[in-house]
């Protein structure tokens, strides 16, 4: 695939503890995109090393000293790529294999139907492999963030998104933790920008399920969001 | 008469670690809570039935009561003003961590004008 489309774009992968499928990821990443930035949350597995090996296909590493949390990983990825000042759009993605690279493609490419924001939505996609009561969590969780928010959307837990240098910047983040995709919908309206959903699949591999949020960690973001 | 010995230099020693603190008006509110603090305890340790007499005051049985309920409002005042103050620190580390992350990362792109113009200067 020819990357130079993608020359003005910045993938941003938030890692921690994926030494497992990391290399995959970046694989699969570095096939469609030119500029990758990995924040490695001070993971203890060496999977900062791994991205480290694909500097040469334009992988950059960022590493925290400490371990902060997803939302504090992606604003550091936010502020790296905004130092670089031909980057016109970006595109957030879990390391940890559950997104298609494909998927990735599409929703950068909607961003020229004039959009802000696009925001992959495994509801509006597929995400064969997802528990029951993984779904019911999910579904309550952006019936809550609708409301809270006031905004319509399908999905609003999901790791992969687009947005365009304006979104970017207005991002800002303050929640470390898992609480940060809340605060992302929040700035859809507080900050105007124009924004659709885009169906993409979510893989629950026997991994990601291990590794994934405990399900009782929502409770903790609902506290999260309450307490701010 | 020995537990009183005991429980009086507890205080004062409670007192004097505490009275040492940082942040001007904060230093001195707390010096003087503490203050209040130690004299309040001394004289109930001199005459138990004080704190009794002050929890009938407030229709509370006993004293040992008052002093559990004083306790619980005390513990929960702490637990929220620790909430605060760790979220702030919590934000201020983050933000250090960041920057050093940041200062740390190599540049997002080759820079093709510096690296020709060094390469120039050489020959
Ligand atoms: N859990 C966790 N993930 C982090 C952290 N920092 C960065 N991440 C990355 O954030 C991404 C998403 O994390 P997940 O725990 O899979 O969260 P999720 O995808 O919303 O939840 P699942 O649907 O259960 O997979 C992964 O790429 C992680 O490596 C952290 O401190 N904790
Ligand atoms: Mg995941």
């Amino acid at each position: 695939m020819d990357r130079a489309e993608f020359d003005d774009l910045w993938v941003v992968v938030p890692a921690y503890n994926e030494a497992q499928v990391i290399g995959q990821t970046l694989t699969d990443l570095s096939a469609c995109f030119p500029h990758v930035c990995v924040v490695d949350d001070a993971s203890n597995d060496g999977s900062g090393q791994i991205a480290e090996t694909f500097f040469d296909q334009g992988v950059r590493l960022v590493t925290h000293p400490i371990n902060m949390g997803q939302g504090a990983a992606l604003q550091t990825g936010f502020e790296y790529v905004l130092s670089d000042p031909l980057m016109a759009r970006a595109v957030t993605f879990d390391a940890d294999g559950q997104h298609l690279a494909a998927d990735a493609v599409r929703l950068a490419r909607r961003l020229g139907d004039g959009f802000d924001v696009v925001l992959g939505s495994r509801f509006l996609g597929q995400a064969p492999d997802m528990g029951r009561l993984k779904r019911v969590v999910l579904k309550t969780a952006v019936a809550y963030t609708n409301v809270s928010a006031r905004v319509r959307l399908t999905d609003t837990h999901n790791g992969l998104r687009a947005m365009n240098r304006r979104a970017v910047a207005a991002m800002k983040l303050t929640q470390p933790g898992m609480a940060h995709a809340t605060e992302i919908v929040e700035r859809l309206r507080t900050e105007r920008l124009g924004y659709t959903e885009e169906g993409v699949e979510i893989h629950y591999s026997e991994y990601s399920r291990s590794k994934g949020q405990p399900l009782l960690n929502a409770v903790n973001i609902l506290v999260d969001l309450l307490m701010r | 008469m020995v537990i009183q010995i005991v429980l009086i230099a507890a205080v004062v020693l409670i007192a004097l670690v505490m009275g040492r603190g940082q942040g001007a008006r904060g230093q001195a509110l707390r010096r003087l809570g503490l203050a209040a603090f130690a004299v309040l305890a001394v004289a109930s340790i001199l005459r138990p039935d004080m704190l009794t007499e002050v929890a009938q005051l407030v229709n509370v049985g006993r004293g040992t009561d008052l002093l559990l309920y004083v306790l619980i409002v005390v513990f929960l005042t702490y637990v929220s003003t620790r909430y605060v103050r760790d979220q702030r620190a919590w934000r201020q580390i983050t933000a250090l961590a960041r920057r050093v992350a940041l200062i740390e990362a190599p540049p997002p792109r080759p820079e093709p004008s510096v690296l020709d113009a060094s390469a120039s200067g050489d020959v």
